[in-house]
């Protein structure tokens, strides 16, 4: 399992959701806490295509051995692409949260919605408390 | 670590599902102290286990173990435990944590002769359990003698310690169960894993006994169910006269409603302890089985949906995931253990 990591580039959703956005595409996945807290992931049901996510809301559930848990959308959006490699291979959420493991590529809704987020010692010091 | 009955307990340590397949396939160590012991003596400590333990008592020889559930008069079941014979008057039963101090009242309040002692002693002794194909071997390379037998007990030393080797486990695989001193249970823990020993969390332990459909007080079994409908009718034994057999025994004349059965999920998900059956009944253990590769667990069904074979439907968080009856134990080894 990987070691404990917060990259400094993402932004950071509350419920341990992280977003890298790129242009007007964002990508999102779960935090090295989120994986670690949840265990061995056994399934990720990805959104449908073309699917419009909101903020702050549930838009999949992860499922690890020991729990399952609702996935938040850190930006409202249109799913664009989903990580087809998560079906065979749900390990990657823990082997590497925020690369091979990311969830989907969404269309960026309303990009002023990123200044809600937090950025990585924001979401440290939450953690921490 | 999370905190339960008043211990911190390891859930997990590399993972799960690497601990999993350590024992499994080779051998995991599982700290396992938070596990409770009452010491049963004296000249009258049989008529009183008797009475207490739903098992027959009197069959239990001298180096030997065996399974019992402890019941209120109307059959639900307070504990369920292991007792070793560790002389001719005298008994060790190995309770749960949660239920330990209410098993010790309980012992307490039946004792009615000075004939017998009992002493609650969770804390004189720290529990390792070394389990997997290759756990006796680990375990043996440091014993002073061969190790007893499974389902048998044996006082030995274990890289330098004292220790009560036990032939038991709770994930089903071969392996021993060793009690010592909690001062001695760090050293041999680490002599343990230095010889090959994987480090197993609790999570681990929960999916080993979930594969074999080894019941889980508070989840499978408590208060509100009677042994027969938990599938225990073989480790109660009504014509000794142990407390609740009465009920016990209606219990096998007129089947309960419900029974506990193995399901396996035959999509893809993972059914929770306490998602509904739809229809009626309840999950009452369920997780992701990491050597089937599907979700899997025990339920209370109605009697007449609980038969082999049958499907049904669970509702696990909103969806209705289909699942279906399946054969005890829900995972069996196919092949022989690796050498």
């Amino acid at each position: 399992m990987a070691e404990a990591s917060y990259p400094p580039e993402l932004l950071y959703h509350p419920e341990h959701d992280w977003a890298r956005i790129d242009g007007d595409l964002a990508t999102f996945g779960i935090t090295w806490h989120a994986q670690d807290a949840l265990g061995d992931v056994v399934y990720f049901d990805p959104p449908a295509l073309g699917a419009q996510l909101s903020q702050n809301e549930p838009y999949t559930e992860v499922e690890s051995v020991k729990a399952v848990s609702d996935v938040y959308a850190p930006l409202s959006g249109e799913v664009v692409e989903v990580n087809e490699r998560l079906a065979d291979k749900p390990e990657l959420v823990n082997e590497d949260p925020y690369g091979d493991g990311w969830m989907v590529k969404i269309r960026i809704a309303d990009a002023a919605e990123a200044g809600g987020l937090l950025d990585r010692d924001a979401y440290v010091a939450a953690l921490g408390e | 670590m999370v905190p339960f009955a008043g211990w911190e307990m390891p859930v997990q340590y590399e993972g799960v599902i690497a601990e999993h397949n350590a024992v499994r396939r080779a051998a995991g160590i599982f700290d396992v102290s938070h596990m409770g012991e009452i010491e049963t003596t004296g000249p009258a400590a049989l008529e009183l286990l008797q009475r207490l333990l739903s098992n027959d008592v009197s069959k239990l020889a001298v180096g030997g173990a065996q399974y019992s559930v402890l019941c209120r008069e109307d059959g639900g079941v307070l504990d369920d435990c292991f007792t070793y014979r560790l002389g001719p008057q005298r008994y060790l039963t190995v309770t749960n944590a949660a239920n330990h101090e209410q098993d010790l009242g309980w012992f307490i309040a039946h004792r009615d002769t000075n004939d017998v002692e009992i002493k609650g002693c969770a804390a004189d002794y720290a529990m390792l359990a070394v389990q997997g194909p290759l756990a006796r071997e680990i375990v043996q390379a440091i014993a002073n003698a061969p190790l007893p037998d499974r389902m048998r007990v044996e006082q030995r030393v274990i890289d330098g310690f004292d220790a009560l080797v036990c032939g038991t486990g709770y994930t089903g695989e071969d392996g021993v169960e060793l009690l010592l001193a909690p001062a001695d249970a760090p050293a041999v823990w680490d002599a343990l894993v230095l010889r090959g020993a994987t480090p197993a969390g609790l999570a681990a332990r929960d999916t080993l006994r979930t594969e074999v459909c080894y019941h889980l007080y508070g989840n499978d079994l408590s208060t509100d169910h009677g042994p027969i409908e938990a599938g225990l009718g073989w480790c109660c034994k009504e014509d000794t006269g142990f407390i609740g057999s009465d009920a016990v025994r209606g219990a096998r004349e007129n089947p309960p409603a419900q029974r506990l059965v193995p399901f396996r999920l035959t999509e893809r998900g993972v059914a929770r302890p306490g998602d509904s059956v739809i229809g009626g009944g309840q999950v009452t253990s369920g997780t992701f089985s990491p050597s089937l590769q599907v979700g899997i667990g025990m339920a209370y069904l109605p009697r007449e949906k609980s038969t082999l074979g049958s499907a049904f439907e669970i509702d696990v968080r909103g969806k209705v995931r289909a699942a279906v009856v399946a054969e005890r134990p829900l995972y069996r080894r196919t092949d022989p253990a690796p050498r």
